[in-house]
């Protein structure tokens, strides 16, 4: 665990502001694929899973980070993979069948 | 040198993210943002497993194959009908995460944590445990495992409020005390109880908002992971992904003009007021129409709007939709789509499935670009769709859900809507459209109806 320092709290903030600005953008037309998007997106807690499960903490601690790395990948390649298959069927009128 | 390396991927992954999610601005870019999202994933990912303190990787190889297999195999075979459910039951695996790692950093530590660390780690824990039962439950809602109306009792939200309050007193005393471990498992306990609790009155009709505040906490979550782990690559992925859910949960409130509090606690369509506007309507007549002379009016219709809802998915009835569309072109008329944001139980739910019918998307319209065209239709097709076409929401001050904008069908020259029977939708309230002048009601299950309205209007 490493100290938290005011420099977080800004990346939390402007990120969270670059999110809102870029996402108010998407049309409602795609909002069901943006939020399995967001969703594998934010399966990046797969970053804090793998280090529980790889690293020497104990038992309990790897057997918790066992079942992070299994429900963050799920989300991770489930959410892109539904992603595309849904933006795959987007078409414009005219366009091959 | 390799801390270095890291970092520069874990920031890669974050630009590639937010380009990524930029592409989804537009559906000819965004499947190539998506893309870009990927490479970010897969760099924060390698990046993370060069880090020194991963030391076995037969753990982490068993979690992605068992994990990749199931998001694969959901993601391949799941019809499209049922995205609302699989967006529900992946926030909670998100939730479940980053529990997890919270959990798990405060027992290696044994609650030796510094205050700020703990406030963060606090945060994680709350709002992620109520996101992993929340969530669960609105799937089992969205699956109907378990009854998809409300369910109320008796002080119920005093309760709820009360055990909210007792669990956000629990957290602070943590940042004080972090080493009180009977009070952190205990705050989780109560944080998974509250999302049941919470999720257990809402509708079906509220899932839209429900969903999207699920993910907004969801991303929060794993937000607050990444300042317990020091790790900025999650704390902006969390961030964005919370920005995005509480963005669309603001734009589902509006489109239902009501605000979270309402939704959270209003638990609509409850019982003594529906009951009520029913028994008043009891009265007045509607007008059944048969699929052949339905099929007649569509044939010979110049613009015809079709206004999908709820109704059209559970039918499964989009391709039927499509067909006769089609069918309505090809005799020269033009069909447009006219999509609520609240139509369906989640944001874009129309739009996925008239996409999977092979619809262009330039046929759907969103509620502010259609609503001025319905006096020039000739037929409105309203496929199970109820409240997001009531009229009472303009003008029916007494009605509970006055104020919400809706889709002005009541304006088309004639209405044809396509319902199962005269019960009033999820939310309970009674809709006097169904009795309008120029309203004709064709009875009976959606795909059911569609496929005889396309034999009949092929006899046209």
């Amino acid at each position: 665990m490493s100290g938290i320092s005011f420099i977080e709290l800004y990346v939390f903030v402007l990120a969270a502001f670059v999110g809102y600005q870029v996402i108010s953008r998407v049309p409602p037309l795609l909002h069901t694929p943006l939020m399995s998007a967001t969703n594998a997106i934010s399966g990046i807690s797969l970053v804090g899973s793998l280090v529980l499960a790889g690293a020497d903490y104990g038992t309990l601690a790897t057997w918790l980070g066992f079942i992070a790395v299994t429900s963050s990948s799920l989300n991770v390649i489930g959410g892109f993979l539904i992603t595309d298959r849904m933006l795959r069927m987007f078409k414009r009128s005219g366009s091959k069948r | 040198m390799l801390d270095t390396a890291i970092q520069l991927a874990y920031l890669a992954a974050s630009v590639l993210f937010i380009l990524g999610l930029k592409g989804l601005s537009h559906p000819d870019t965004a499947r190539r943002g998506m893309l870009l999202a990927e490479l970010g994933m897969l760099m924060a990912i390698v990046g993370t497993l060069l880090k020194h303190e991963i030391v076995r990787y037969e753990w982490i190889i068993a979690g992605i194959a068992i994990g990749g297999a199931i998001g694969a195999a959901i993601s391949i075979w799941m019809p499209m009908t049922a995205v609302p459910q699989r967006t529900a039951i992946s926030h909670m695996f998100g939730a479940l995460a980053a529990t997890l790692v919270g959990v798990a950093e405060y027992y290696r530590h044994a609650g030796a944590i510094p205050h700020v660390e703990m406030a963060a780690l606090g945060f994680e824990v709350m709002f992620g445990s109520l996101t992993i039962t929340g969530s669960f439950m609105a799937f089992g809602k969205l699956q109907e495992i378990v009854k998809g109306a409300p369910i109320t009792y008796r002080l119920q939200n005093p309760i709820n409020i009360s055990l909210f309050f007792v669990t956000l007193g629990m957290f602070a005393y943590l940042i004080f005390q972090p080493a009180n471990q009977h009070v952190f498992y205990a705050m989780v306990g109560l944080g998974l109880l509250i999302g049941v609790f919470i999720v257990m009155p809402i509708g079906g009709a509220d899932m839209p908002v429900v969903i999207s505040l699920l993910n907004s906490y969801a991303g929060l979550a794993s937000s607050a992971t990444g300042f317990v782990l020091g790790n900025n690559v999650l704390i902006i992925a969390g961030a964005l992904d919370g920005a995005s859910g509480f963005l669309l949960s603001v734009l589902m409130s509006r489109a239902m003009n009501r605000s979270f509090a309402n939704v959270l606690f209003g638990a609509f369509g409850g019982g003594e007021q529906a009951a009520a506007t029913l028994r008043a309507a009891g009265e007045k007549t509607v007008r059944p129409i048969t699929a052949e002379d339905a099929a007649i009016q569509l044939a010979y219709a110049r613009l015809v709007i079709v206004v999908p809802g709820y109704g059209m998915a559970v039918a499964q009835a989009q391709h039927q939709v499509a067909e006769l569309a089609e069918m309505i072109e090809k005799r020269g008329g033009t069909v447009k789509y006219a999509i609520h944001p609240v139509a369906g139980r989640m944001p874009g739910h129309m739009n996925v499935l008239l996409a999977e019918a092979n619809v262009p998307y330039d046929r759907l319209y969103d509620m502010e670009d259609i609503n001025a065209e319905f006096e020039n239709a000739d037929v409105a097709l309203v496929i199970g769709a109820n409240d997001v076409v009531n009229p009472a929401a303009r003008n029916d001050r007494a009605s509970p859900i006055y104020g919400m904008p809706i889709l002005d069908v009541d304006r088309a020259k004639s209405i044809i809507v396509l319902k199962r029977s005269m019960n009033p939708g999820f939310a309970g309230i009674e809709n006097e459209l169904f009795y309008h002048p120029k309203c004709s009601m064709l009875f009976g299950n959606a795909k059911d109806s569609l496929v005889k309205l396309i034999g009949e209007i092929k006899n046209v």
